[in-house]
C-alpha cells in the first residue's frame, strides 16, 4: 500500500505553533525552559520551538540534543542500532523546566529511555514531553503533555515524520508495512 | 566538516567477537569510533556511567600480567553497569591443567557474556571464539595481534588528525615480537595510511617480501634517521630486554645509538607528528623519557582513549548476542 500524507508542511507549521504557545502558556517562568531534542528528529522541532517562542515571548529558550541509545532498555532483543549519536545539553539541568521533544510517541520505551539518560545530566524540576504524533500501543505508563496529532494506528503501520533538516521536506506519511519488510 | 565527522552510512554490526582488525572494513572502524566518540562523551559527564550492559557479565580471563589493559577493560565494563570478574591463570584450575576450551565452558556456565582474553599463545582466542557461545574480544595474543590496543591507537590519530588518508607512521622497535605493530600495520593500512617498518633486520617479521600474503603492503627501513624523515605519526615499541639474552640484539646501548626516539631524531619528523608507545615505555631506551613527555608524545591520551574505545568495543558486540 503506498504511503499516505497525514501532514503536511503547513500542518507540521501550525501544529509547531500551537505547541510553542502552549508550553509558554503552561510554564510563565520562561527563563526556566530547557528544550531538548531527543535523537535524531526531536532534535530539529526541539530547534524549531525555541524558535517559535523566541518569536512569541522574546525569550530565548537553551536547546539541547539527547541521545539515549545507551539507556535503551532492548538491547539484547534483536532492535539494535549501533550508530549512537551525540549528546549535547548546554546548560545546568538542575531546576528547570525541561520540554523533552521527540517526533512520534509510540511503546514510550524510548522516552523512558530518554528520561533516564536526562536525570544523570541534573535534577531538573518537571521534565514535560512534547510530540508531534502520538500513535498509542503504550507498553510503559507514560503521556504526553503536549501533542500534535493522536493517530490511533494499527501495530503493522508505519508512521514516519519527515523533516526539512534531515529528510528534505515537511510532513507525516502513514503505509502499511508488510510482513517479512 | 572532516572525514572523521562526515555522515555514516553504516547501518548495523554483524560483528559477535573481536579477534583482530586484519578483517575490518574501514566502515566498521569508523563504526567504532564513532560510538568510542559518544563513550568519549559519558566520561566527561559527572556520572561517567550508562547501564547499557547492565545484567551483562564481562570476565577478564588473564593468562599474562597486564596492567592497563586489565584495568582498561575492567573500567570500560563497569562504565557500561556490567558485572565484572576478573580470573588469572595463575590463580584459576588453569595451573591445575585444566584447557582453555573447559575453562570457558566454566565461565559460561558462570553466566559469562562477555569474555575478554589474554593468552602468551597466538590463535588462543581464535579457539575461544570456536567453543564459545560468549563472545570473544582478544585482550592481546601472544606474538600475534592486540585488536583493542590498535583500535585505540587508531582512534587517537584520527582524533589528532581528523583522517588517515595520506598520512605516513614509522613504527619503530621490535616488530617481529609485538602483537601491537601487527594489528597496527593492519589497520593503518587497511585505513588508507603507508606504512614504515624500521628495526634491526632480527627484529623485522618475516614474509615481508610477499606483500599481499601474509602482510600488508609496508615499507621497511634499517636505518631510523632516513625512517623518521616526514613521517606524520612515529610509533615506538616496548624493547624486551631478553631479546638480548636470544641473540637477536648485539648490545641494548647499540640499540639505544641507533633505534631510540629522541627529541633530535623527532625533530626530522613531520612538524606536527604523534610520538605514540602501548606502554609500559622502557625510559631512555626505545624512547627518550624528554620525548617521552613532549608535546608530540600521546602517550596518555593512549591510555585515556582506550576506555571509550574498550566501551565501544563491549558495547556494540553485547547488541549481537541475542542472534547467536
Amino acid at each position: 500500500m503506498p504511503a499516505k500524507t497525514v501532514m503536511n508542511q503547513e500542518d507540521i507549521r501550525r501544529t509547531l505553533s500551537r505547541i510553542a504557545h502552549e508550553i509558554t502558556e503552561r510554564n510563565k517562568n520562561t527563563s526556566a525552559l530547557v528544550l531538548v531534542g531527543m535523537q535524531t528528529r526531536g532534535v530539529p522541532l526541539a530547534n524549531r520551538l525555541a524558535g517559535l517562542i523566541q518569536e512569541f515571548e522574546s525569550v530565548e529558550v537553551p536547546v539541547g540534543a539527547l541521545d539515549f541509545s545507551l539507556y535503551r532498555d532492548d538491547l539484547n532483543r534483536g532492535n539494535f542500532n549501533p550508530q549512537v549519536k551525540s549528546t549535547d545539553i548546554p546548560v545546568n539541568i538542575d531546576g528547570k523546566f525541561v520540554i523533552l521533544v521527540d517526533d512520534v510517541l509510540y511503546t514510550g520505551r524510548s522516552t523512558r529511555a530518554a528520561m533516564d539518560a536526562l536525570i544523570d545530566f541534573g535534577r531538573p524540576k518537571s521534565i514535560q514531553l512534547a510530540v508531534i504524533i502520538d500513535r498509542g500501543h503504550r507498553e510503559l505508563p507514560i503521556r504526553a503533555d503536549y501533542v500534535g496529532k493522536n493517530i490511533p494506528s494499527a501495530a503493522n503501520e508505519d508512521i514516519r515524520v519527515k523533516l526539512m533538516e534531515i529528510d528534505g521536506r515537511d510532513e507525516v506519511v502513514i503505509a502499511v508495512v508488510e510482513d517479512g519488510s | 566538516m572532516t572525514e572523521a565527522t562526515a555522515p555514516l552510512e553504516t547501518k548495523s554490526w554483524h560483528r559477535r567477537h573481536i579477534l583482530d582488525v586484519d578483517d575490518m572494513s574501514p566502515e566498521e572502524f569508523e563504526t567504532i569510533f564513532r560510538t568510542a566518540d559518544a563513550m568519549k562523551d559519558v566520561l566527561a559527564r559527572p556520572i561517567r556511567k550508562v547501564p547499557a550492559l547492565r545484567g551483562q557479565m564481562v570476565v577478564n580471563m588473564f593468562y599474562e600480567n597486564s596492567t592497563r589493559t586489565r584495568a582498561s577493560f575492567e573500567i570500560a565494563a563497569k562504565n557500561l553497569s556490567a558485572d565484572v570478574l576478573n580470573m588469572t591463570a595463575s590463580a584459576s584450575s588453569v595451573t591445575k591443567g585444566e584447557s582453555l576450551t573447559d575453562t570457558i565452558r566454566t565461565l559460561e556456565a558462570l553466566g559469562a557474556n562477555i569474555i575478554v582474553m589474554r593468552h602468551q599463545l597466538s590463535g588462543a582466542p581464535y579457539l575461544a571464539a570456536r567453543h564459545s557461545h560468549a563472545a570473544i574480544v582478544n585482550g592481546g595474543d601472544g606474538w600475534h595481534a592486540h585488536p583493542t590496543q590498535a583500535l585505540l591507537d587508531l582512534y587517537t590519530i584520527r582524533e589528532r588528525k581528523g583522517t588517515f588518508k595520506g598520512l605516513r607512521a614509522v613504527i619503530v622497535g621490535d616488530i617481529r615480537h609485538s602483537r601491537v605493530a601487527h594489528s597496527n600495520i593492519w589497520g593503518m593500512t587497511r585505513l588508507g595510511m603507508q606504512v614504515t617498518l624500521c628495526a634491526p633486520p632480527t627484529l623485522l617479521p618475516y614474509g615481508l617480501e610477499k606483500a599481499g600474503g601474509m602482510m600488508p603492503e609496508v615499507a621497511v627501513e634499517t636505518d631510523l634517521d632516513r625512517a623518521i624523515q616526514g613521517a606524520d605519526v612515529v610509533m615506538t615499541l616496548r624493547l624486551q630486554r631478553e631479546r638480548q639474552q636470544s641473540g637477536l640484539l648485539p648490545s641494548v646501548g647499540e640499540y639505544i645509538r641507533r633505534y631510540q626516539v629522541n627529541e633530535t631524531r623527532l625533530k626530522k619528523a613531520a612538524t606536527d607528528a604523534l610520538l605514540m608507545h602501548p606502554g609500559p615505555v622502557n625510559e631512555d631506551i626505545e624512547l627518550a623519557a624528554s620525548a617521552a613527555g613532549g608535546t608530540a608524545s600521546t602517550i596518555d591520551r593512549q591510555v585515556e582513549n582506550g576506555v571509550a574505545v574498550r566501551m565501544a568495543v563491549l558495547y556494540l558486540i553485547s547488541g549481537r548476542q541475542s542472534e547467536l
